[in-house]
């Protein structure tokens, strides 16, 4: 139960983007067209899930026990820049053809703060539930699977969106970045209509 | 007389260093980095300087330790070694701004670590610090983070008077209970009001 509730908050209610502001680069930057949208979804997922198993093993087994927590920003960091690089590398020698759908967005996530972001609310998720009582492995999973979804979600829209915008007779001064901030506005304020879901 | 024309020159540049960031390159309005800290944290005039404040620290000092080390860093493996640079200044702001403001480092939350993936400071480290001398790198630093610190400011406070009617946290209203448009201070104000804000600038532009 507490998955699911976990799943529904992070994608309509608390959704990383629209209302939490994480990963709003790659959300204005690579949403022009659906198709590159979900390839960055996709990698968006990839890193997420994987760098947050990492750095919730790497705080709880290394660093809570040497009492050393202050060193959290520098590590996660490190770890997420290094897999990244990691992937990229075996995504090379394994599957070509995901290489190629996921490629050019990998060095991409190394600056996308959703990724540190949610690495590091993972590791307190009884402070952001009521419904969470103790912090755990596959609850972290579970928020990272969950709000790379939500990334997913609403990229995808925004790019949807963004493709109609493309094809409407825009007021001049309004033209590029502030229209589609516009739309971003608007489709934050659809997105409120889901608080209190859960 | 060389001398002199030399140094004239020098301020000259140190100068132009210093306003390219605020007005022309101002790195929000104008090239659109950093925008997760920029859209999350102003929702008051002092969330937006708290934030932009800390910013401009970390980015001066890591400005000045990359000039410094540019030349000793291998050229592969630059981008972590700046990451890790960059990460160094912001757990030292970090733990100073729970040590001296806890109740902005409350407010702030999560977008302080956040600090080490602003695009604007990694930007600057690669396009600028490691190609110019340190001092260059200071005003270039300086600059950037005050039109960094000037646009959060601003865009802060614009959300602050429309959503909550106070600016800086006086009522400037004067009312009991002002009737304000709290969608200002809620997520998406966030994106309208940096829309309207980019648009009135590239009018004037």
């Amino acid at each position: 139960m507490a998955y699911l509730l976990i799943i529904i908050s992070a994608v309509f209610v608390n959704n990383i983007v629209l209302s939490q502001f994480l990963g709003i680069c790659p959300f204005l930057g690579v949403s022009k067209k659906v198709n590159t949208a979900i390839g960055m979804s996709g990698a968006v997922m990839f890193v997420l899930v994987l760098a947050t198993m990492v750095t919730y093993i790497l705080n709880k087994y290394v660093l809570v026990p040497l009492n050393i927590e202050f060193l959290q920003t520098i590590s996660f960091i490190l770890i997420i820049a290094s897999l990244v690089q990691m992937v990229e590398i075996v995504l090379k020698k394994v599957s070509h053809a995901l290489y190629e759908a996921l490629g050019v967005f990998l060095p991409l996530i190394t600056t996308n703060c959703c990724v540190l972001g949610v690495s590091m609310m993972a590791l307190d998720l009884p402070s952001k539930y009521s419904f969470v009582e103790e912090s755990s492995l596959s609850l972290a999973i579970v928020f990272a699977f969950a709000n790379a979804l939500a990334f997913g979600l609403a990229l995808v829209v925004f790019a949807g969106i963004r493709e109609q915008i493309q094809i409407t007779d825009v007021p001049k001064r309004l033209q590029g970045t502030p229209i589609s901030l516009i739309a971003a506005g608007l489709l934050a304020l659809a997105f409120m209509g889901f608080s209190g879901l859960v | 007389m060389q001398n002199q024309v030399q140094q004239n020159k020098n301020n000259m540049a140190n100068i132009s260093n210093l306003t390219r960031g605020i007005i022309k390159e101002n790195p929000i309005f104008s090239l659109l980095l950093g925008m997760c800290p920029t859209l999350g944290v102003t929702t008051s005039g002092t969330n937006g300087l708290g934030m932009g404040l800390a910013t401009m620290f970390v980015l001066i000092m890591s400005n000045i330790v990359i000039s410094l080390v540019k030349n000793i860093i291998p050229d592969k493996v630059r981008i972590p070694a700046f990451i890790v640079i960059i990460a160094t200044f912001v757990t030292i702001i970090q733990l100073l701004m729970e040590a001296y403001v806890p109740a902005l480092f409350e407010q702030l939350g999560l977008y302080i670590p956040l600090i080490v993936v602003n695009c604007i400071i990694l930007g600057r480290a690669e396009s600028f610090a490691s190609k110019n001398g340190v001092v260059d790198s200071l005003f270039d630093g300086i600059g950037m983070g005050l039109g960094f610190t000037l646009a959060l400011t601003l865009l802060g406070l614009v959300r602050e008077m429309l959503g909550a009617g106070t600016i800086f946290g006086w009522n400037f209203l004067g009312m009991e209970d002002p009737k304000t448009m709290l969608v200002f201070i809620l997520p998406p104000g966030a994106f309208l009001v940096l829309a309207y804000l980019i648009a009135l600038i590239k009018k004037n532009n």
